[in-house]
């Protein structure tokens, strides 16, 4: 039982960053936008925060970090960095109505290759021994728990032992879900992703929305490349870390049916599943099985996709004009 | 503000049919911007001569008579995936599994490699590789397809699931192969006994995927332009209800496309094992499943424009290695290039489907 209790911080620590793209990814879709992109998304807010506190911590050398500075300065530009791949995305999908896969796809490439690139470029300029870059200083500031969190034990270790941004993942996941579902401004989003041309005869500015939401999509998303280079891999950086996380945040707004509240649940589930294989002993005879168990989340997703469209239920559906592009004057 | 008569400053209409000659400048223009649009910014973030960068690109493709078949080689493999996809992309089935695809191709190879290369003979060895790379090939592709003509199951989606289903099961078996014991990696299958391994052709090791490549290449465009099968893909693609409507069976066509789709995703993966590599590792597709995406589409579904298009993105990557060493870069600025070069072709699209009309400077509105 314990060994189960201290597994739960740890499949959380590995879902946050899947819940960040996991939201920001349905605010996108729920607009018709299918964001292939948000690997790459998620590399390149992850190297924009790396690349600000690398900066902040040279200047400010040997002594003691500011530690909203230390906060503020990676997060402004890990958003900056999210927004304007979310920019170039819009532009080229709202605006100038480029195939969505094809348009994500390259935003894949590009993101994940800046990333390597810049963080590359940063290895070299610490003239490190280690390819990785290490920013232990901003980390130990993104990283600081509830003062209260280490008096309550095991409750404590549950839910009160990580950094400020696994908080603000929780926080954004409900408020999303609250507006898609509560408001208005989330039922004209809705709308435009299900019938962009009744929506925009109803008067609802389809650009507008399309835009806005990619771009807040994409600033979410991006947050999860923060938190994972600066409080779960401890402020380090190295290339190709963070792996496929960005599609697995894909398969989990599958697995969630678009729904950002269950995002909270399935991402910490996702995250566990994740690194399960770490927790089953499967014995230096059998090391493969840990491959299989890797696989679980994936095919979990499938499974869910194949049967949500078998039941054919519409609240389930995936958002009607996904994939497909507006163009008021097409009929 | 006069609001009453405010035309907007432009609006867009769809272009009918624009001359191939335009279309092309478009593009020919688009990829000159995309270059300069590098230069800068290559000039700015390291400080290097672009106009050397570039010729080291070309040297990296084409330095020696060994790179330039390599770059061939590597053309050809990109060049068959991004027509296999096609055939479903002309139905606007979005297979974007080519990925896994081929890794289950490749697995279906090894598989023969390890477990039979020393108990039949040779040309069996080859028949049965061949057999079960395209078989589960066209497995990966079948499932998909089986649920999309069900259930109407998401393709892009299901597709994409896939990729990493076959990625964990190539890692599962490559632990479970691995030489020697420990090691994380399969290493060269039947290094001795050459087992297996495709014949070279004319003593060079480098044809064989070209060869296949172009065979592929006709086969695509016939069965695509001039065969029952294929005027039924186009029909599914251009619109559904009309498919229906002249008795088309959707799901056999869906099927049974993306069941060749899928095996010739396949036959890839053999290329890749028994022909390239000798080797099974989770990165042997090394991200082409997506690549060829791009290609494809950048290529208007068209087989022969697509060799062109093959080529520009391995030119790229290739170069990119050059660069990496030469002046000491990272190998990951050549995906930036890649990138910028891609979002310029995909933008330019739009001015090839869409005219815009500029607010005319309306003088008769102004004395009224």
């Amino acid at each position: 039982m314990t060994g189960f209790l201290a597994f739960i911080p740890r499949a959380v620590a590995q879902g946050i960053p899947l819940l960040f793209g996991c939201t920001g990814e349905i605010v996108t879709e729920k607009t018709g936008n299918l964001n292939l992109g948000l690997p790459g998304v998620m590399y390149v807010g992850a190297i924009s925060g790396v690349i600000g506190s690398f900066f902040y911590e040279n200047s400010v050398g040997a002594g003691d970090v500011n530690a909203a500075l230390a906060v503020i300065i990676p997060l402004l530009c890990s958003l900056a960095g999210s927004l304007i791949m979310g920019l170039i995305y819009s532009f080229l999908v709202v605006t100038l109505r480029a195939n969505q896969n094809v348009t994500g796809l390259a935003m894949t490439t590009f993101g994940v290759g800046f990333g390597n690139f810049f963080g590359g470029s940063l290895i070299k300029l610490s003239n490190a021994d280690l390819p990785s870059i290490s920013l232990s200083k901003t980390s130990a500031v993104f990283r600081t728990q509830l003062p209260f969190a280490k008096s309550l034990g095991i409750v404590g270790e549950i839910f009160f032992s990580y950094g400020f941004l696994a908080y603000v993942a929780i926080i954004i996941a409900l408020t999303v879900a609250y507006i898609l579902k509560k408001t208005r401004t989330g039922l004209n989003l809705r709308a435009v992703g299900e019938n962009p041309g009744t929506a925009d005869a109803a008067g609802i500015n389809v650009t507008k929305y399309k835009y806005l939401a990619t771009c807040i999509g994409c600033a979410i998303a991006g947050l999860g490349g923060l938190y994972y280079v600066m409080d779960y891999a401890c402020g380090i950086w190295s290339n190709d870390a963070f792996g496929d996380r960005g599609w697995l945040a894909i398969a989990l707004v599958i697995f969630t049916l678009w729904k950002a509240d269950l995002g909270i649940f399935a991402s910490i589930l996702f995250g566990g599943l994740y690194i399960l294989y770490l927790y089953i002993p499967t014995g230096m005879e059998h090391m493969e099985l840990k491959e299989l168990y890797k696989m679980i989340p994936y095919v979990v997703t499938l499974i869910v996709l194949i049967f949500t469209s078998m039941r054919a239920r519409r609240e389930d559906q995936p958002p009607q004009s996904l994939g497909m592009n507006y163009f008021r004057e097409e009929r | 503000m006069d609001s009453r008569s405010k035309e907007p400053l432009f609006h867009l209409t769809k272009r009918g049919a624009i001359p191939k000659g335009k279309a092309m400048a478009i593009r020919v223009l688009a990829v000159v911007l995309a270059l300069i649009v590098c230069a800068v910014i290559t000039g700015l973030t390291t400080g290097i001569n672009p106009l050397e960068v570039y010729s080291s690109i070309v040297s990296g493709a084409f330095g020696s008579s060994r790179k330039t078949w390599i770059t061939l080689q590597d053309v050809s493999i990109l060049l068959i995936i991004s027509l296999a996809l096609t055939i479903a992309f002309r139905m606007r089935f979005w297979n974007i599994g080519g990925e896994g695809q081929v890794l289950m191709g490749g697995l279906g190879s090894a598989a023969c490699m390890i477990c039979l290369g020393d108990k039949v003979p040779g040309p069996l060895l080859m028949l049965l590789m061949l057999i079960s790379s395209v078989a589960l090939g066209a497995l990966w592709g079948f499932i998909p397809a089986l649920c999309k003509a069900l259930w109407n199951t998401n393709e892009t989606l299901s597709t994409l699931m896939m990729n990493y289903i076959a990625t964990q099961l190539v890692l599962f078996y490559t632990i479970r192969w691995e030489v020697p014991k420990g090691s994380g990696k399969i290493g060269i299958i039947n290094q001795d006994s050459h087992a297996g391994w495709l014949p070279q052709i004319f003593g060079s090791k480098y044809l064989l995927p070209i060869i296949v490549a172009v065979i592929v290449t006709v086969f695509t465009y016939v069965y695509i332009k001039y065969t029952k099968h294929g005027y039924e893909v186009r029909v599914v693609g251009e619109s559904p209800k009309t498919s229906v409507y002249v008795g088309i069976n959707l799901k056999k066509v869906f099927i049974r496309t993306m069941i060749l789709s899928g095996a010739l995703c396949g036959l890839v993966g053999l290329l890749l094992v028994g022909g390239i590599n000798h080797t099974l590792t989770a990165t042997i597709s090394d991200g082409r499943g997506f690549t060829a995406v791009l290609v494809s589409w950048m290529a208007q579904f068209n087989p022969f424009a697509m060799i062109i298009t093959s080529f520009i993105i391995v030119f790229m990557d290739r170069g990119a290695g050059e660069i990496a060493t030469r002046f000491d870069l990272n190998q990951s600025f050549g995906d930036i290039l890649t990138g910028i070069i891609l979002f310029f072709i995909i933008g330019c699209e739009f001015f090839i489907n869409y005219q815009i009309h500029f607010r005319k400077k309306d003088r008769d509105h102004k004395e009224a």
